[in-house]
């Protein structure tokens, strides 16, 4: 018995099918596409009205097991993940201990198994324990699962040892993911240093500390004809000197998060530490670079940095609370609402930037498209259905959003990975 | 100077939502209350049996002794708290050290807290007032009220006032206060000190920049030095101490370049030699002991406003 998925408009990255068609996902694969397939006994999807896309896929995520249980797990972020139409999840090797060994990899994804809901993938560190010090043992990471590499929450400032990294995992084929911000620059900024900084009077984190680093990485990525992926860009000048070197034939690839795309360094003026995030919130001109370079491409990819926090931790005032904030279960209203829905990009596109590139840069050569042969990791939306983000409304274990109240456009109606329902608006 | 204003607010949080109006009747209900200080008997019953907090998590003398005896010469009971900042970091946030004080029937907290936006988190969270006594590098609004209080007095005006304020305009959050609450009385404001120490789209508030600090003593009214924390220089900000006393102290030499009716103030505790010279910081020119003195007036007039709207 399988899953029959009926009346479903297909929509992938290169096309938006213009029929209804019937989808059968067998033993986790999708086994044919047509337009007519017998019910049989198979278990039925009624797809009308909605549209189906392949698995959503993000590659920047924290899931914060091991080592802060409190503010998430493999389990809660799975749920969260499902929840928000993705099928599969990287998850960043800052947790306690760091992801920089066989075991720690081996545990997430036995851990993930488990619970059975979603694909997670561990990212492995760049550096043992991120300290920027020594390389982790690359090969062993990779043959315990790890398809890239990052230190994320951190640059690898050291840059011989930046060049040395990106050498050796060029050899082992494995996607380095470079978080781009120097901390002498950035020294202790808790938002973007400008005008409004300075009517707040908060630290500064000037744009500069990123585009230092973005232009030193596609320089080593030149130099040494390696792959690199730049995690969560939040300039205008990050976009131009990628846009550049992709011209040039640079093997940069790059991604960017809904919040960047969304909101301004205006929201630091409330104070609510869910809007401190690093790199953090940046000007208009940066957010509206950042929308034409999704729409151009520039961008390869959504990502949500999801970065789960308790109340605890967020709750001493701005200077003090942690980076980050929740977004597995808005991003892709937040994309509907921001940039499908004001035509800056369409639903092939948006599939394109949330599932067949991150399966692209990543090497999920069975992910990323509805097609036979492929797994049977599909999303169903209803993307004109609007909702409004509430607290008591999130599956995370962590509530730091400051979405919380608006209105978004885009439901996510089923998530199946492998075949097997997931997650279904009414309830699994 | 007359106003018609009325005091409709639970909080004094900061200068830049208050009106010109509401900041004209601060100053105007503070001049009442300069008064009482004068006085043989220097009390009055317009607070009895209210209870005033300080709670400060950064060191500070005069601004919390001022605020304590504007409280007593109100007739308020008043209760002084140091937290430590690492009280609040094991695992008790800011609001909740701030709601177990309020659960003692407290009617308004005085907050001083290094980070920038804390008396915000507590208005929002606590039923009392609060009035913020200077959080992060945002505002120290009592401080800029007494500076304005302290010009008027002396100028009889504000309006058309060059004021300029010098020295650590990034970490200043007097500097901040009193931009925005100068501008909005009609002063122009011109903020000189080191370009490092100097924040990044401070035009946007309203105000000239300037790096030379005889051009500005020329062209001012009136300069208010700010305190030079000698942290700034381990961290980088400046080449050293020496160099700075050099480019931007004030000294009776190059103050002799100033107008006629020239006059220097100072929010304390002063550098001597460093921002200001010890003469000119004692001189004819200098009113830092009044600014002292109004600073309880002041921070009467902002109790009684606050805690008169309560009630109504």
């Amino acid at each position: 018995m399988g899953l029959l998925i009926k009346n479903a408009i297909i929509v992938n990255a290169d096309k938006i099918g213009k029929e209804a068609q019937c989808i059968l996902c067998e033993n986790g694969k999708i086994t044919k596409i047509a337009a007519s397939i017998p019910d049989g006994n198979h278990e039925i999807v009624d797809a009308k009205g909605k549209k189906v896309l392949p698995g959503l896929i993000d590659i920047h995520i924290h899931l914060r097991q091991p080592g802060r249980e409190d503010k998430e797990t493999i389990e809660t972020g799975s749920r969260a993940a499902v929840k928000g139409g993705f099928t599969s999840v990287f998850c960043m090797p800052n947790t306690h201990p760091v992801i920089d060994n066989a075991m720690v990899v081996d545990f997430i994804i036995r851990e993930a198994e488990r619970v059975g809901l979603c694909n997670v993938y561990p990212i492995g560190a760049i550096t043992k324990g991120q300290n920027d010090q020594e390389l982790t043992d690359m090969a062993e990471l990779k043959s315990a699962g790890c398809l890239a590499l990052s230190d994320d929450g951190k640059s690898v400032l050291n840059s011989r040892l930046f060049r040395l990294a990106m050498e050796y995992a060029k050899m082992l084929d494995l996607l380095i993911i470079e978080h781009c911000q120097d901390p002498l620059l950035t020294a202790g900024g808790v938002m973007n240093e400008g005008d409004v900084s300075t009517r707040l009077g908060l630290k500064g984190d000037p744009g500069i500390a990123e585009t230092v680093t973005v232009a030193r990485d596609i320089e080593i990525a030149r130099y040494l004809d390696a792959r690199v992926h730049l995690a969560h860009m939040s300039l205008k000048r990050s976009i131009d000197l990628i846009r550049a070197a992709k011209a040039e034939g640079i093997k940069v690839t790059a991604e960017a998060c809904p919040h960047h795309f969304v909101l301004t360094d205006e929201a630091c003026a409330s104070f609510d530490t869910s809007t401190k995030v690093n790199p953090p919130l940046r000007s208009k001109e940066d957010v509206e670079a950042i929308k034409a370079a999704i729409a151009d491409g520039t961008i390869d990819c959504i990502v949500t940095d999801h970065a789960p926090h308790t109340n605890e931790d967020k709750e001493v005032g701005f200077d003090g609370a942690p980076f980050g904030l929740i977004g597995l279960e808005t991003s892709l209203g937040l994309t509907i609402k921001e940039l499908v829905k004001p035509g800056i990009i369409d639903l092939r596109q948006m599939v394109d930037r949330m599932s067949t590139s991150p399966a692209r840069i990543t090497g999920l050569k069975s992910k990323g498209a509805v097609k036979e042969g492929l797994d049977a990791d599909i999303t169903i939306i209803d993307e004109n259905r609007e909702w409004t983000v509430t607290r008591e409304g999130f599956v995370s274990k962590s509530k730091n959003s400051p979405f919380v109240g608006w209105k978004l456009t885009g439901v996510v109606e089923y998530t199946i990975c492998g075949g097997k329902i997931v997650y279904r608006a009414g309830g699994v | 100077m007359t106003t018609t204003a009325t005091w409709t607010r639970k909080h004094l949080l900061g200068l830049q939502e208050l009106s010109r109006e509401e900041i004209e009747l601060v100053l105007e209900t503070a001049k009442s209350f300069k008064e009482v200080s004068s006085r043989d008997v220097k009390k009055v019953p317009a607070l009895r049996g209210k209870t005033v907090v300080t709670l400060f998590f950064e060191p500070s003398t005069r601004t919390r002794v001022s605020f304590e005896l504007a409280a007593k010469r109100l007739s308020a009971d008043t209760l002084n708290i140091t937290a430590s900042v690492s009280s609040t970091t094991k695992g008790e946030t800011l609001l909740d050290t701030a709601k177990n004080i309020e659960a003692m029937s407290v009617d308004a907290m005085v907050v001083r807290h290094g980070t920038s936006g804390a008396p915000m988190i507590l208005a929002e969270g606590l039923n009392c007032s609060v009035i913020n006594a200077g959080d992060g590098c945002r505002e120290h609004p009592t401080q800029a009220l007494l500076d304005m209080f302290t010009l008027q007095e002396k100028f009889g005006r504000i309006e058309g006032l060059k004021v300029a304020i010098v020295g650590d305009i990034l970490h200043s959050r007097v500097a901040r206060s009193n931009i925005w609450g100068l501008t909005k009385l009609g002063a122009k404001v011109t903020v000189c000190g080191p370009a490092t120490l100097m924040p990044r789209g401070i035009e946007s508030m309203g105000v000239q920049v300037s790096y030379d600090i005889k051009d500005v003593i020329r062209n001012s009214d009136a300069i208010i030095a700010l305190r030079l924390q000698k942290e700034r220089q381990e961290a980088k900000f400046l080449p050293s101490m020496r160099e700075y006393a050099q480019l931007f102290g004030i000294n009776a030499v190059k103050l002799s370049e100033g107008k006629d009716g020239l006059i220097v103030m100072h929010p304390g505790p002063t550098n001597r030699g460093l921002e200001l010279s010890a003469e000119v910081a004692d001189g004819k020119q200098s009113v830092i002991l009044d600014q002292v003195t109004n600073g309880v007036a002041v921070r009467m007039a902002v109790l009684y406003l606050v805690l008169g709207t309560k009630e109504s």
